[in-house]
């Protein structure tokens, strides 16, 4: 255990230099790229927002049960069947047909070449699950249909929250999947979430349709509130446009009516839809709906064939701003809630960092001042070894960029406490070791022979606590884990190498002289 | 040498009624979830008006149908923590900041804000529950493999009441539990271990060594050759975590705390519980011969 070979100092020596180096990286500039690493601060310590958002899937599901029953009624009729009391309700499609059909419309269903019921041969699964109770037909998205709808809205739903985050233009947001049906967003450096959250917050979900006050409507009428009154109007649920052939979207000032608006260029699709619903429907009022509200319903003067318009509705320039964005960046396919939320201010985060440093250094001065007391000689070899012990946790850190959070910093004061142990097991072995043994050289080989499996046993136990940690935390407590996980090894290592090394060195020099520890 | 053993049943006895009694406390009492388990809104706020107080503050937020707030200083007297139940208003941070701004002046500054919806304090809830059991499941998988069942037994149960006793202990002092609290749980129980099982090293070492003297007086023996590194470990561990408490910010006050009691706990436990096990279990050398030969 005593012996060190040139080689091995040599390998010890350059990794405690370079990880002095890296961690001194954070604090000054260095032009070399592995040594331009800096640890990131975690939101709690340089301030910003963290918001977990749910996908409500429950309309998604309400409107591809809608889209089924018109396909499942024309799929039927071109096979002369006929399908009555169509309906939906509960997040099931019901209907029935005649007797002599039913075996039919089931190997229609479970055909895995089913044109109405997709097949995922990966999963061998259908799409939709179809049971007979009663004379009728029940039909609902099997497990794994669920699962596919809720992956495909929400990679869509977090094309649309990157847009819009992208075009506030806040620091390097980090977006994520969570699961099948969540966001997470990281705002770093955002004190105020607010507009975002309202961002977020809306589907944008916008459509043209006529006024109509008839009931002769073909496509029928729904009741719809004004955003800004309680009045209501009803409105065709015929689409004319929708926010799908919106090209661009601008905030304007209208010079006539010194409002100020929302100005909108069309496709070529949307451009020639809306030239012919003006020019038929002159005189009439259209309306402007976004989620579900009428924003306005200016009556139609003239044809507009350029394919540009304006939205107006007593738009502040702020709220006028806001719409555009959500209108250039696109609806989502489903609401989002905010379903968690921590913001933390830049100044409590730098206080947080300012205690966190204060903290580290008294306790690391306290530690240091009670082992020298404690083991002179070997204590200040111990405490050698527990500077270039945090130089190398700290240089882990910085190298992989991990995330510095205040609980992190917590986990590296705690390893400076907890660090210590190896060596006091050593030490302690060595004394009794002493007792019985003259020779100093001896004494200290079975010291460290004799300790091994205590000190492997101690840390490899906190190693599963900070594991476990690792894997069930989240945010700042994973931050912690990682901290006290990577000051496990650094500690095992420091020990083993520089505080064994610098031993050697010592008792050496010091082979006769009694009393030596 | 301290003569430990002569006090292994009294503080057995000591042991058994904290456990009883923070069992007590825990089913009755309950313990005091922050938001994070509980679901809920939590602000924290620095005013700079030194006229703002609590009950000021407490009365305007009372106006607001907030439901059950509670307000309190955070360390200072210009810092305010208030926390209140799940509201559906979605815009009731800002409702809050236009109100304040408006009694009070625009004199507060927002430090913090947190939003835990139900689903999720529940979720944070199960998987604080799920953490703390596979933790405790682990060590004893790896306390099994490594020694005896007798002594895996010991240093089981002397995890189950520094966790028990530690969360007693929160529930009487009325103590808030949040995630942190998890962590410093979990640090505990991996802490503990350490401490007992290099206890424990030494008695199978002694078990070898010494084939006629008797687990009594050998766990003592055991107990007193490692205590001057049972004794250094936790000044030393202790310290660093006072200076956490001290030091470290309001935010880390209950997490440090949690630890401090979970230290002082586990080194008492490693010596009054698990050797106690050993000793009322009859371990003898034949324990540890059995296997190894």
């Amino acid at each position: 255990m005593l012996y060190f070979s040139k080689l091995r100092i040599f390998f010890v020596s350059v990794i405690s230099l370079f990880f002095i180096l890296v961690t001194s990286s954070n604090l000054f500039k260095f032009d070399n790229d592995l040594l331009n690493k800096k640890i990131n601060l975690g939101l709690d310590l340089q301030g910003g927002s963290y918001l977990l958002l749910e996908i409500d899937n429950s309309p998604v599901i309400e409107q591809k049960l809608q889209n089924l029953s018109t396909t499942v009624r024309n799929h039927f009729k071109e096979k002369n069947i006929r399908v009555i009391n169509l309906r939906i309700s509960n997040q099931k499609l019901y209907f029935s047909v005649e007797d002599q059909f039913k075996q039919k419309v089931l190997d229609e269903f479970n055909n895995e070449n089913s044109n109405i019921n997709p097949y995922y041969s990966r999963f061998k699964s259908h799409q939709l699950e179809i049971v007979e109770i009663d004379d009728v037909f029940n039909v609902n998205f099997s497990k794994q249909g669920i699962i596919e709808l809720k992956t495909s809205s929400q990679d869509q739903a977090l094309e649309i929250v990157r847009r819009r985050i992208d075009e506030i233009g806040t620091n390097e947001p980090n977006i994520l999947k969570r699961g099948n049906d969540r966001i997470l967003v990281e705002l770093p450096g955002l004190d105020d979430p607010m507009r975002i959250k309202s961002l977020l917050g809306k589907t944008a979900n916008l459509t043209f349709r006529f006024v109509s006050n008839s009931n002769e409507d073909s496509f029928g009428v729904e009741k719809l509130k004004y955003v800004d009154s309680s009045e209501e109007t009803n409105v065709s649920k015929r689409i004319i446009l929708s926010g799908d052939n919106l090209l661009d979207a601008q905030p304007r000032m209208n010079n006539e009516t010194n409002e100020t608006v929302v100005s909108f260029t069309l496709d070529r699709v949307g451009a020639k839809r809306f030239g012919k619903a003006t020019s038929t429907g002159i005189g009439k009022q259209l309306a402007i709906v976004l989620d579900g509200k009428i924003i306005s319903a200016p009556v139609i003067r003239d044809t507009i064939a350029s394919g540009s318009g304006q939205i107006s509705g007593g738009f502040t320039f702020q709220s006028a701003t806001d719409l555009a964005l959500l209108l250039r960046s696109g609806a989502l396919p489903a609401p989002l809630n905010i379903i968690e939320e921590r913001t933390v201010g830049p100044d409590l985060g730098q206080d947080s960092i300012n205690a966190g440093i204060i903290a580290l250094i008294i306790g690391f001065v306290l530690v240091i001042l009670f082992i020298f007391i404690k083991y002179k000689i070997f204590g200040l070899i111990t405490n050698i070894t527990l500077i270039i012990n945090l130089f190398l946790l700290v240089g882990i850190l910085t190298i992989f960029e991990a995330t510095l959070t205040l609980p992190g910093i917590a986990g590296i004061i705690l390893t400076v406490g907890m660090a210590v142990d190896a060596n006091v097991l050593i030490f302690e072995r060595i004394k009794e070791e002493l007792k019985n043994e003259k020779n100093n050289l001896i004494a200290f080989d079975s010291g460290y022979t004799k300790s091994r499996t205590a000190i492997l046993d101690a840390n490899i136990t906190t190693l599963l606590a900070a594991i476990i940690l690792f894997f069930m935390g989240s945010g700042p407590i994973k931050g912690f884990s990682l901290t006290l996980g990577i000051g496990i090894f650094t500690t095992l290592f420091s020990v083993y190498f520089i505080a064994r090394l610098l031993t050697v060195i010592y008792v050496s020099k010091n082979k006769e002289k009694q009393g030596l520890i | 040498m301290v003569a430990f053993n002569k006090y292994y049943n009294k503080f057995n006895i000591l042991s058994a009624s904290l456990v009883i009694i923070s069992l007590i406390l825990l089913i009755f009492k309950g313990l005091n979830f922050g938001i994070d388990f509980k679901g809920g809104t939590l602000i924290e706020l620095r005013s700079t008006d030194t006229k703002i107080n609590v009950s000021s503050l407490r009365d305007n937020l009372n106006q607001m149908n907030l439901g059950d707030v509670s307000v309190k200083n955070f360390g200072n007297e210009k810092d305010f923590l208030i926390k209140f139940e799940n509201s559906d208003n979605k815009n009731v941070i800002e409702e809050i900041k236009t109100n304040l701004d408006k009694s009070f002046g625009n004199n507060f500054n927002f430090r913090r804000v947190e939003n835990v919806g139900p689903k999720v304090s529940a979720e944070l809830l199960k998987s604080g529950v799920i953490a703390i059991s596979v933790a405790l499941t682990l060590m004893l998988i790896y306390i099994w493999i490594r020694f005896e069942w007798q002594f895996s037994l010991g240093a089981i149960l002397a995890l189950f009441h520094d966790v028990i006793v530690t969360l007693g202990l929160f529930s009487l002092l009325g103590l808030e539990i949040n995630l942190s609290i998890i962590a410093a749980v979990l640090t505990i129980v991996g802490y503990s271990m350490n401490d007992t099982v290099v206890i424990f090293d030494r008695v199978r070492e002694n078990l070898r060594k010494y084939s006629d003297i008797k687990i009594y007086d050998l766990t003592n023996i055991s107990i007193n050759e490692t205590l001057s590194r049972t004794l250094i470990t936790s000044i030393t561990t202790l310290l660093a975590l006072l200076s956490i408490f001290l030091f470290g910010g309001e935010i880390l006050k209950g997490f440090s705390l949690a630890m401090i009691f979970g230290v002082i706990f586990g080194t008492y436990s490693s010596i009054y519980i698990a050797n106690t096990v050993l000793v009322r279990l009859r371990v003898s050398q034949k324990t540890v011969l059995r296997e190894k030969d």
